[in-house]
């Protein structure tokens, strides 16, 4: 299936997939994040209920401490 | 448009500031020589020597309440915004209540974990209501890396996304000063729009 992973075209070899297994996949490992789909706020106990399909907007914001 | 035009639209707006450290007393200082009308500042610390190097406050301001220096601060910029001080710890329940009637939130924690539980409640409790955001700005230099992510009509990410402020990349008033800024660049340009 192909998403739109922050803006940028993913090819990803799966029929389906999870967030969780998205991001493992992804190797995105920084856990202070928010993550929306299709504009909609993805809750974190989530993430391993809620599978992609394939057109999907994923967006991935990274939480930095400071200020 | 002339400057006073300008002025007279922002004054009809009201912003919310969630923290006066780094980034929150910054950019309550550029909002409000912008001419906003009111602005909402919530912080429940103290002013400490550390926070000289980057907050808007002075030294013989330390050990007062920074919301409470922050509006006189404010008020000796000649600026007529209108400050509403709250001098109390945010959390998932207050912040829709002391924030209502805000027409943009601005997220000025230095904490990732509250910058994250603002986002989720203005997102699931305040439906509309534009939130903007700083994410990355510790350390120096690196000019070319700052920059503000529009995420959708609600969701405004200001900064690099990915310096972690440590004791050995400090946030520092150059970069807080550029992003603190960028967020108040960013809510005016949300407030022109509705013109």
């Amino acid at each position: 299936m192909k998403i739109l992973l922050n803006d940028r075209e993913e090819y990803l070899d799966k029929e389906s997939l999870t967030i969780s297994q998205l991001l493992i996949l992804k190797k995105l490992s920084f856990k202070m994040r928010i993550i929306k789909i299709n504009g909609t706020l993805i809750q974190k106990d989530s993430y391993d209920n809620i599978y992609l399909k394939d057109g999907d907007r994923v967006q991935i914001i990274y939480l930095m401490s400071g200020g | 448009m002339k400057f006073p035009e300008i002025k007279v639209h922002l004054a009809k707006f009201r912003v919310g500031i969630a923290g006066a450290g780094g980034l929150g007393s910054n950019c309550a200082v550029a909002l409000a020589r912008s001419g906003i009308g009111t602005l909402v500042i919530s912080d429940f610390d103290l002013i400490e020597e550390a926070n000289l190097n980057r907050q808007f406050y002075f030294a013989d301001q330390i050990g007062m309440k920074k919301t409470l220096a922050l509006s006189e601060n404010i008020k000796r910029t000649g600026s007529s915004t209108r400050i509403i001080a709250n001098q109390i710890e945010l959390n998932p329940e207050n912040v829709p209540r002391i924030f209502s009637g805000c027409d943009v939130i601005v997220e000025a924690f230095d904490r990732a974990d509250m910058k994250e539980m603002i986002i989720e409640t203005v997102l699931t409790k305040m439906p509309g209501i534009p939130l903007v955001i700083g994410s990355g700005m510790a350390g120096w230099g690196k000019n070319e890396f700052v920059k503000c992510r529009k995420i959708d009509d609600q969701l405004f990410v200001c900064g690099d996304e990915t310096t972690e402020a440590s004791e050995d990349l400090p946030p520092m008033a150059p970069r807080v000063g550029i992003v603190a800024n960028m967020q108040a660049n960013t809510v005016i340009d949300i407030l022109m729009n509705k013109l």
